[in-house]
Parts: structure tokens; sequence; C-alpha cells
């Protein structure tokens, strides 16, 4: 939070100028440009168009962004920018830097397509112009010193890098100037203040339009009007949500794919400020505002009854952005983030206000846009609901999300549950709206619409960390949270840079690895080697028979974690060898197929284990590499992650962790699991945690109880498998490959059922069982399947005890000293007796034997040899004849081998 | 002597006994492979075709051979692998770490005896060795990134392996063994241990990720072959230059190992232990007792040989102890035999050497406490007597408790050989009563 401070401290912002338009219903005024002094140093001036760097969590690398478009609230209190993002190198996960295919210039950014980010900053954030200059993708970096020049070659949208087109780049999204004004963006090069004043006047006359009202008036009359207003919102807003329920009922899942899709092309984006030639904004908010007019005559005729005249018009701007976002995506393709959240406002629509619906419904033309408003509509809800419980004056900020958190659960049942049925009382929704409004971040429909809404109440300039800490803990106080919204707006993309450090991590360390292999391998040649590189327990099969139900289960949780852009906890208990690790790892590679034809969100997937890794704070550090690439301590990884997990982040995707070995995360505190099983909770952390361990009760037995409380119940354990599901899954490794004969596959299933139900053991024993055919192939009888013989000599070979051969095999003095143990013991009548003891013994059944008597040395060294093999147990040597001897075997089987001698 | 040396004519005697005795020394000390192992061919074909598959079909695996020492693991091992490395698919497609037991003796110097034994310490670049936890990474990073069909496969051998099951937390084993049964690099991890139980020092989800091949090394030999086993040591290979003294050196060795005595010596040494070891220092034995004067082993090498394997350190040691040192000895035993293996002290001890002495000794005397203690204290040093565990540090010298560390047939022979020993000393010893 450093950063907060220094900006206050050192940086004034104002506009410079006279607004360039104002929306009436938005009460929000567009500038062209505003200024930063530096304390008392000469003034920057920034215009629409200008490429900025937007401070971060990383002071060294900045963001970098464009201004599309600028503006403020009536009062002048709240200053906002719209921005298009480039990301740095740094800001990459690494997993995906690597799809570049070539090492990134460090002063290399990509343009950044990626819907889903928040992409409305605060103005204070903004540090200064920087120049981007667009470098066609062939092109060498200039290799010039300036290293205030950043180089766009490629795009990014979260998927794969695009070559960019130098238009988008240096004029952003308005390739058609001559239908509207453009909106904001000029050729952005970095101006020098006199310059950048210049730029900004070709912008269009249009906007000026309405003169700057007082900012102090505009305010005052804003406040009354919300004050009156605050009962009807909520109405309101279930008006709204239900008409969009109504129709998206059948549409839902179609409408949340398209969400994602918002117009973020410059080409939707010209068309949508065709369409709207009054106003110069981008194209959505001309698109909003065009929609707005309709839908706020009706919404304030309907709303009537409720007193205030003034809340219409703010939930008009909300919505409105939710549909211009919505109406360019009608053909694209997006991920179904939302859906549930979607399905939820509509209910309450219906019920409390169906008459609004079919207004509205009007207005919005068509049933696409419906959609993206019902979309948006959670947003909306959540105002109301804010509104309605604060008095007047703090209501200015719509904006308010602190009751999401304590709904979280709830809402999330009953979003469930709203799928299945269409009852719901319209309360509930709007919480559930609440919840939801922070996961939408991602869309970028949901985050301009708070953007406008924000526009309307003043806005502290010194937003404070501890106010961003409330908002994101859902802290009930109003005035705290909207500053804390607004703030959080701002700062949710922090998270995500700290988390990249700004230093482009340069690969010190060449990535290691082993030697190639000079010769190919052998592609195996017969049946038998067929089966066996198939049995083996590495090679991945297509589908994991037998475990369907799990699959299904964990597939399914961790899908609606994704979609609900939530998290969550589950822990999976199993013995060894039951395909716990390999069936997340198939959901896992179901999920990332199903991200990759954008059914689902793109989510992240990271892997730790606990026996690898030297000490369970490793976790920490593995997590950070595994998510940013940066190397930390445990220390700073905990403090790092604990940062990001618990900000907003625009462009934060949710994060899958699988912790296998769970329990040897186990630390004296237990601090690693708690925070494991801690962030999962936050509402911003995105993440899904799925844990693996052994044993069912692990959070019974090892965790305290404020583990074990946030671990929750969301748990699977995996039973052994039984014999049918082991030969199930011998069957479908060998796919139809003739090499066993079925009793043979048979007895193995049945044998390792009865003893472990491992799966990796029975595979094992079949690959031995083809080896040793393989070996006995020479055997005219044989018939080149895999016999029973071949599998009890496998089996015998794995599971027999070595000690009855290893005593038959012993010496003879060996074999008599273990007989002089057991005369010993039953002497004594205990399991334990000195050597100087047995070794009396053992002289004596020497005579009997017939043999010559050995020395004490030589009888020490016998019983050195046997406990070696640890068929007898001792007592440290150095104590020599005082040592104590116990027996590692049972005497029945010292006897059956000495007898079958 | 010169006769023989004329008759030689392509070598001089101690030319030839100098070429005997390398060979010879080189077999005993196992610094020369057999080359052909006797009675463990289905041990040698199942882990050849394990390793060889590993090289060439890039098939990771695990095993574990485990045999009583001196049963010819290492060789084994060994020997497979030279006979590995003369094929031309594996010769360059085979790394090999070796690690052991008692010199690794934690997983953070292992790591870095891998690293450095798969030459891969220069791509970690200034630092050389970083912290554990990084070694760790960088080394499973390494694995990871492998797969089966292109990288080379490595080979980990971990002698003594049942110590690498003593780390903290199993991490080593569990990471090679869960990279051999994942689609990784292809490693095949072979450990080598002397426990019969080993497998039950693995934690459970270690072993559920070995593959439970075990290789036993368990010799059923008789003593026929154990005799055959002799003969073949000794004898010379066709190879060697002076074929007729090779000749007679071979004939000298059937001879000797169809004498009746050094078969009854060479029985007692199969009744005690099968092993190679203990054989091989016997032979190294007699080796060393051939010279150019007598240019052959004599049965009575044999014999000398064998009585030094066996002879007893602790009993030679009493040789070396004064007569004082040898009656508080006595007494000792007979307090033993008095109290049935009970302790006893310094005081004890003293009194029953008084109330010797009172009785019937002639040529001894009394000695003042301060010489006893004294002397006492030498048999403490020696290891010949033990403190009691526990009553140590409190308790006065004179008091403390003791235990005997010897037998009372080791007391008995010592005195037989024990040069000019009082008579009377040796009926005290003898007689049931002290």
């Amino acid at each position: 939070m450093k950063y907060f401070t220094r900006m206050k401290i050192r940086r004034v912002y104002e506009w410079s100028g006279k607004p360039r338009s104002f929306n009436r219903r938005l009460k929000t005024y567009d500038y062209d440009s505003f200024a930063i002094s530096v304390e008392g140093l000469s003034k920057i001036i920034i215009n629409t168009g200008q490429d900025i760097l937007i401070e971060g969590c990383d002071e060294d690398n900045p963001y970098v962004a464009k201004v599309t478009r600028l503006y403020g609230d009536e009062n002048g209190q709240q200053m906002k920018a719209v921005v298009q993002w480039f990301m740095r190198v740094s800001e990459f996960p690494v997993n995906k830097l690597k799809l570049l295919g070539r090492e990134p210039h460090p002063q290399e950014i990509f343009y950044y397509e990626c819907r889903n980010c928040d992409n409305e900053v605060n103005v204070e954030s903004i540090l200064r112009p920087v120049k981007v200059k667009h470098l066609d993708s062939n092109d060498p970096f200039p290799d010039s010193a300036d290293k205030d020049t950043l180089y766009v070659k490629l795009s990014w949208d979260s998927k794969v890098f695009r070559v960019v087109n130098s238009t988008v780049v240096e004029s952003p999204a308005e390739p058609a100037p001559a239908s509207s004004p453009p909106s904001c963006l000029k050729p952005s090069l970095p101006m020098s203040p006199s310059c950048s004043q210049s730029a900004a006047t070709p912008r269009g006359p249009s906007r000026r339009v309405l003169p700057t009202p007082d900012h102090a008036i505009m305010h005052k009359a804003s406040l009354g009007e919300v004050g009156c207003s605050s009962v009807g919102t909520p109405a309101n807003v279930e008006a709204e949500s239900l008409h969009s329920a109504t129709k998206l009922s059948a549409s839902k899942c179609l409408s949340a794919k398209r969400r994602n899709a918002t117009a973020r092309t410059p080409g939707v984006r010209k068309r949508l400020e065709l369409s709207s030639p009054e106003k110069s904004v981008t194209g959505e908010e001309v698109l909003s505002q065009l929609l707005n007019e309709e839908l706020e005559s009706k919404v304030t005729l309907t709303r009537r009854p409720p007193p205030s005249p003034a809340h219409p018009l703010r939930v008009t701007h909300s919505l409105t952005p939710l549909r211009k976002a919505h109406r360019p995506t009608g053909a694209q393709c997006g991920v179904p983030l939302k859906s549930s959240s979607v399905f939820l406002n509509k209910r309450p629509l219906s019920d409390s206000e169906s008459p609004l619906s079919p207004a509205k419904d009007d207005s919005t033309r068509a049933t696409q846009k419906k959609e993206l408003e019902t979309i948006k509509e959670p947003v909306l809800s959540v105002l109301a609901e804010v509104e309605n419980e604060k008095s007047p004056m703090v209501t200015e900020t719509p904006r308010s999300s602190k009751r999401k958190s304590a709904m979280l659960v709830s809402s999330r049942i009953k979003k469930q549950l709203n799928l299945l049925e269409n009852h719901q009382d319209p309360n509930s929704s709007g919480e559930e709206e609440d919840e939801f409004v922070p996961s939408k971040n991602d869309l970028l429909s949901s985050s301009e619409e708070e953007g406008q809404d924000e526009d309307g109440p003043n806005i502290d300039d010194q937003v404070s960390a501890k106010k961003f800490r409330y908002v994101a803990t859902g802290s009930r106080n109003s005035r705290s949270k909207q500053k804390s919204y607004s703030s959080a707006r701002t700062q949710r993309r922090t998270p995500a840079k700290k988390i990249s450090p700004g230093t482009p991590q340069t690969p010190r360390h060449a990535t290691p690895s082993i030697p190639i292999r000079s010769l190919q391998t052998q592609q195996p040649a017969n049946i038998l080697e067929e089966a066996r590189a198939r049995l083996h327990v590495s090679s991945v099969p297509e589908s994991l028979p037998c475990r369907e139900q799990e699959f299904q289960d964990i597939y399914s949780f961790v899908e609606s974690k994704i979609v609900d852009n939530t998290g969550g906890c589950m822990y999976i208990s199993g013995v060894p060898g039951t395909g716990k690790t390999a069936t997340v790892h198939e959901v896992i590679r179901c999920l990332q197929h199903a991200a990759d034809m954008d059914e689902i969100p793109s989510f992240h997937f990271i892997e730790i284990n606990g026996m690898k890794m030297t000490d369970p704070h490793q976790a920490y550090v593995q997590i950070l590499q595994k998510l940013t690439g940066q190397k930390a301590t445990p220390d700073h990884a905990a403090v790092l992650l604990e940062k990001r997990f618990s900000n907003l982040a625009p462009r934060k995707e949710t994060i899958v962790l699988l912790v296998d070995e769970l329990d040897l995360l186990w630390t004296r505190k237990q601090n690693v699991m708690y925070n494991l099983f801690e962030w999962p909770a936050r509402r911003h952390a995105r993440l899904v945690v799925l844990t693996i361990a052994n044993t069912m009760d692990l959070p019974e037995r090892i965790m305290i109880n404020r583990v074990a409380s946030r671990l929750g119940l969301t748990r699977m354990s995996f039973q052994p498998y039984s014999f049918k599901q082991l030969q199930e899954i011998i069957m479908s490794r060998l796919n139809k490959l003739k090499a066993f004969e079925e009793d043979a596959l048979q007895l193995v299933s049945r044998k390792v059922a009865a003893l472990s139900g491992d799966a990796r053991r029975c595979l094992d024993i079949c690959r031995r069982a083809t080896e040793i055919c393989e070996h006995s192939a020479a055997d005219p009888s044989s018939t080149g399947l895999v016999g029973m013989s071949h599998v009890m000599e496998a089996l015998n070979e794995m599971f027999s005890s070595a000690y009855i051969t290893a005593v038959r095999c012993a010496s003879t003095q060996e074999q008599l000293f273990l007989r002089a143990v057991i005369t010993e013991f039953r002497r004594l009548g205990l399991e334990e007796a000195t050597f100087q003891q047995v070794f009396v013994q053992h002289q004596a059944l020497c005579r009997i034997e017939g043999l010559k008597p050995i020395g004490v040395s030589e009888g020490l060294a016998v019983c050195q040899r046997l406990g070696a093999c640890r068929l007898l147990l001792l007592e440290p040597s150095h104590l020599g004849v005082l040592q104590r001897i116990r027996l590692n075997v049972s005497q029945d089987d010292i006897f059956y081998a000495l007898k079958a001698d | 002597m010169s006769k023989r040396k004329a008759r030689d004519a392509h070598l001089p005697v101690g030319e030839c006994i100098k070429q005997v005795q390398q060979i010879l020394r080189e077999r005993f000390c196992e610094r020369r492979l057999p080359d052909r192992l006797e009675g463990v061919e289905a041990q040698y074909k199942h882990l050849l075709e394990l390793l060889r598959r590993t090289a060439i079909h890039g098939e990771s695996n695990s095993v574990l051979i485990v045999g009583p020492r001196g049963a010819g693991k290492t060789t084994l091992l060994q020997c497979v692998l030279r006979d590995l490395q003369k094929e031309e698919k594996v010769q360059k497609n085979l790394l090999q770490v070796h690690l052991n037991g008692l010199l690794q003796t934690d997983d953070r110097i292992a790591l870095k005896e891998i690293t450095r034994q798969l030459h891969l310490e220069n791509v970690v670049g200034d630092k050389v060795f970083g912290s554990f936890a990084e070694n760790l990474a960088f080394l499973l990073e390494a694995l990871k990134k492998g797969n089966r069909s292109s990288s080379c496969p490595v080979l980990f051998v971990l002698d003594e392996f049942d110590l690498f099951a003593h780390h903290k937390n199993q991490t080593l084993l569990y990471n090679l063994f869960d990279v051999s049964q994942s689609a990784q690099a292809p490693i095949a991890v072979v450990g080598v241990t002397c426990r019969l139980d080993v497998l039950e020092l693995l934690e459970k989800r270690v072993k559920s990720r070995f593959s439970h091949r075990q290789i036993h090394l368990l010799s059923s030999l008789n003593f026929t072959q154990y005799l055959e086993r002799v003969w073949t040591q000794l004898s010379l290979p066709d190879s060697f230059p002076d074929k007729k003294f090779a000749q007679e050196w071979n004939a000298g060795v059937k001879t000797l190992c169809e004498d009746k005595s050094v078969e009854e010596v060479l029985q007692r040494h199969f009744n005690s232990s099968k092993d190679f070891r203990s054989l091989h220092m016997l032979l190294m034995l007699c080796l060393s007792r051939v010279s150019v004067a007598k240019p052959t082993i004599k049965p009575a090498d044999l014999l000398e040989a064998s009585r030094m394997c066996f002879a007893d350190a602790t009993a030679n040691m009493l040789h070396g102890l004064s007569i004082l040192e040898l009656c508080l000895v006595i007494a000792m035993k007979h307090l033993n035999d008095v109290y049935e293996g009970e302790p006893f002290n310094l005081q004890m001890v003293h009194n029953e050497f008084k109330k010797f002495l009172h009785r019937k000794s002639n040529s001894m005397y009394n000695f003042e406490q301060p010489v006893v203690m004294k002397a006492f204290e030498h048999l403490q040093q020696l290891e010949l007597i033990r403190p009691v565990d526990g009553s140590s540090a409190k308790v006065q010298r004179e008091y403390q408790l003791m235990r005997l560390t010897l037998d009372h047939s080791q007391i008995m022979e010592a005195l037989q050989k024990y040069p000019q020993c009082p008579t009377d000393i040796k009926q005290w010893a003898m007689s049931a009563f002290g």
C-alpha cells in the first residue's frame, strides 16, 4: 500500500479544460484530458488515447494502459479513466509465456484482449504517460537505450498470442471516425504537456454539448435524490432482473457464453459508436445510453410508488453498461461463468415485478440484450440493496458489496436451487447478486458498469488500504464500503501485478534437463512387450475405469467453482494406489479441454506435493513459483500469496490447486494448512483447493479445529479397488490386447484385492508375469499367453516373505544359533536373552550335533550376521556378549524352515 | 631351487610368484569382477533384462537386491552393468548414479551427489548448490522434463538401501519411486541391501510406488560346491604367462583341496558362514605365506590361516594382563558364578581376591587398595568389564557396579596359555568355589 500514500503526497490530479460532455443519466462528465501536477513541478497533461503507466504493486513495472475515456462525477471528486490494458512480460504466468515461443523482449508489452478484466481505474493511480510503439511481428526490437519506450507486437487474450494490428495499438478501436467522433483514442505517443493538449482538441466537438454543471450542486442534488429513492431501489433491481429472467430461462447458458465475449473487439466498438451519435464515448456506452433512455422512462413509471426519482437513474446507469456490452457479443462465444448468478437474478425479478419486464424487453431489442442485462443485474441489485440499508447520505455511492461475503454460502446454495425451480424470494436473490458482483469482475461489462456507478458518488482521493480491506472482508459500513470499493477497483489490479514481480524473471539457471538419449527407444516388438508397456503404471490410460463416480463428483465440484468464480476446498482420501491423484489429473485434463473449447473460463492448475518438498513451508514457495515464476523465501512467499488471495485482481483466473500428500504439510502450528484452507474462503481469491491424503480421518486426527473447520465437509474417499474393478482396470489398459488368460487375470486381481486393493501392485504383478512368461516362452507347451503358472510365480515373488528361504539358506552354525535362541527363550520363558545365555545353549547344541564348539568371537560373528539380515534383532554390537537378542521371525517359521531341511 | 628355475624356461620363480599373488589378490579383494557368476544365473538374467529394458525401451523400473552380507549383491550388479555396457545399444544410453547409504546420510547430501553425478551442476550456474529445497525442486524438474522416448535413462543404484529409508519423510525414495512410476524421464532404481525386512521400513506411500521386485541372493550352496569354489578361486587362469608354473600351481591346489585336514578346516568355515568374503579372507592369509622358497600352498598354511581367522581377540587380550589383573578377572568369574551374573563392584572383587590370598596364596601377597583400583580401571579401559548402564555417574568408583564381558571359556582358555601362570592361581580359577 506504499504507493497510495506516495500518491497522496506527491500528486495532484485535476481535470484540465471543461468537460466535453455530460451524461445526464449517469451524472458523469466526460473530459478530454486531465493534469497531474507533481508537487509544484510542471504539470503533465494526459489526454484520452494516450498511453499511460498505472501504478501497481510493483513500482518498477507499473501497469501499462491506454486511456480510452476520462470522466468524473458531478462534484468533480471522483476521477475515473477507462483504459485498454497492455500486459507486461512480467505479468504473465510463467506457463503461458512459453506459448510465445521466443524470449520476450524486456520492454515488450502485449495488447490485452481479455474481456474479463476491469478496465476502469481511478485517475489517481495514473503515474505518467509512456511511449508505446507498435512493431510489426517480424521486426526486430530496436535496441535503443530508451528504457521508457515499450513495444507492442502481439496481443494476448489469455489463451493465445496474436499479431496485433498497428491501428489497434496506436489509435485503438476507432478506425472509422467518420460516423461518429472517435471516442477518445488517438495515436498515443507520449506527449509533452503542451502537445497533449493539442492532441486532445481534435476530439469530438459533439461531446462538449453540455455545459459543465457546478459540481457541488450536482452532488447535493444527487445525494438528496438518492436518499429519497433508497426504498425504491430494490424493487427496481428486481424488476429488471425479473424481466431478464424470463427471457433467460431458455437461453441462459447461451447468454452466459456470449456475455463473456463482450464487444472488446475494435470492430464491435465501431458499430456501437455508429449507432449512438450523440455520445462520443466508447461504443458500449453509447449503446447503454440508448437503452437507458428507453428504460428509464419505464422504470421510473413503474417505480413511482417508491419515493426516489433519482434512483431509477442510478439503476439505469448500471444497467446500461451491461446491455451495451452484451449486444455485441451475440455471435461470439463466451464462457458460461456467470450462468448460475444469472439465474438467480431472474428469479426475484419475475416474482416481484413482472410488469416491468415486458417494458424492458421492448427497450432492448434482442433477446440477447436481455440476457446480457440479466447478467448485469446482479450488480444493480447490489446497489439497490446497499442503498436501502444506508442512510440517504451514504447512499450516494451505489456500490457496496459488503453483504456479499456474508451471504456467499447461502447464495450459492440458492443459486443451485434457483436453477432448479423458479421460485425464489427477491431478497435472497439480491443478496446472491451481491455476492456475485465481485466474482463478475471478469466480465468486462460488469466492471464498466461499476465504473459508471461510481461516477456519481464522490470518492475520496485518499483511499486507505484499510478501507480496501473492509471491502474485501465485507464490512457493513457503507461509507467506507464505497470508498473501498472504488479503491478496490483500482487496486484489484495491484495484487495481480504484485504477484508478477517487476523484474522480469530472466531464467538465471537454464532449465535443467536430463541429456537426450543417443539412440531411439525401441518400440515394443511383440504382444507381451506391448502389454508390458501398457501395464506400466506410468502409461496414462485414456480413461479411468471404475472411478466414474468420483470423477464426476470432483469434476462438478471444480467446474462449478470455476464457473462461479468462487473458491472451495475438497478433501480426498484413500489408501495408496486407489487412483486419487490420477482421477484429479484426469478431471483437470477434462476441464482444461473444456476451457480450451471455451466452454468454461480458463483456469490455472497448480500441483504441489507434500512429499516433493523439503519442509512444509516450501509449499508457499512452490505455489508462488508456479503461479508467477517468482522466487521467494517461504516467509516472503506466504506474504505475497496472502496479498494475492485477499486482494481483488482484474486479470485473475481461477486457480485450481492440488495438494498431494497433505499430511506432510503438517506443522506444529499448522499455519500452512490453515492458509491453504483459508484462502479459498476469501472473497476474491478464486482458489479451488483439492487436497489428497491417505487417511480418511486426517482432519479429525491431526488438524486443530480452526483448520479442520476451514477444510469444510466436502470430502471424498476412494475405496480400495475390488477384484472386479482391478480386473476391469487391467482389461481397459490392455485394451483388447490378448496377452493374459482370463483365469490368470482373475487370480491377480483377486489376490491383490484381498491384500490391499492397490492398483499399482496389480499392474506390477501383471507386468512381472509377462516377463516370466517371456522367459518361459522357449518351452514348447506354452501358449504365448500369460497363464496361471506365470502369475502364480510372480505373486510368489512379490508376496512371499524371504525369511523362510533365508533361514533355509543360512549356514549350519547360523541355523544352530537360531535354534539355540529358541531353546533359550523356552528356558527363560521370555522372548529375550543375552548373547551369553544363548551362547551356552549354542555350545550344547554343537556338541549334540557333533560339531566342534565355536569360540565366542565366532559366535558373535554368527550372531551379527543374523542381525544384519534382521532375522534377529540385536542391541548395538559394542555390548559384546552382554547384548540382548530377540527374534524377528516367528519361532514356527524357523522350525518349519529347519525341519524341511 | 636353481633346478626348478632352470626347468621353468619362461619366467623366474620370483616373477611367477609375484604374478600369482597379484592375480589372486585382485580376485580375493574383489577388485576384479568374475567373468562368470556362479549360482545366481537366474538373478543375473532377471536384473540384466530389467536394466536392458530401461536402457533400450525407456521403461522405468525399480528393484531391490536383497541378500546377506558377502553374498555377492554388489558383484552381481557390477557384472550386470559391465555386460550391459558391452551392448552397443546401451552403451551411451544409460546414465548411472551411485549412492551409498553410508556416505549420503541425508537427502540433502544425496541430492547434491545426484546432481554432481548427472553433471547437472554446471547448469545450476554460479551458485553451485542452492538450498536443499531448491536442489530438490531442481532435480525433480529435470526429471519431469524428460519423457520416456527422448531422455536418457538414468540408473540409480542405492547401496545400503535400508539407510535411505531412515531419511526424513523418505523424500528421496518417494521421489525416485514416483518418477519411476510416472511418465517422466525413464529411471531404474536399484536398491542393494542386506535387510530382509526392508519393505517394512518403507512408508506406505513409498511402498505403494515401489514395484515390489526383489531379487534375493540367498545361496543354497552345499559343501561340495563350496570346495569347488575354493578350488576355482585358487587356480590360475589359462592366460597365465608361464604355462608350466600354472599347471604345477593348479595341481598343487588340487591336491590341497583333496587333503583331509584341509577339508576339515574348510568344512568348519563352511559351517560357520557361506559367504565368500570370509572365504576370501582365509585364502588371502594362505596366499601371503607363499614365497619364492615355498611356491605352493601347503595344508599347514591353511590350518594356520584358519587358526588366525578364528582367533578370539578378546581372549588374546587376557594374555597381556598382569598377574594382579588376571587375579581380579578370576575373582569376577567366581562372583559371576556365585551371584549368577549379577553385577559386582570393585569392593566385592577385592574382597574375593583377599579371600583367595588369605586361604591359599603363597605366591601372591596383598596389594594396596589404590593398586587394585588401578588394575580394575585398566580392565575397564580394555572393556573387559563394563559399567552397568545408568549407575555410572553418581556412585563412587569403588562401588560402581560392573559386569564382566568375558565368557568363562575365554578365561579358562587364556589361563591355559598364559605364560608362567602360578599354579595356585590356575587352581583357584578352576576350583568351583572361590
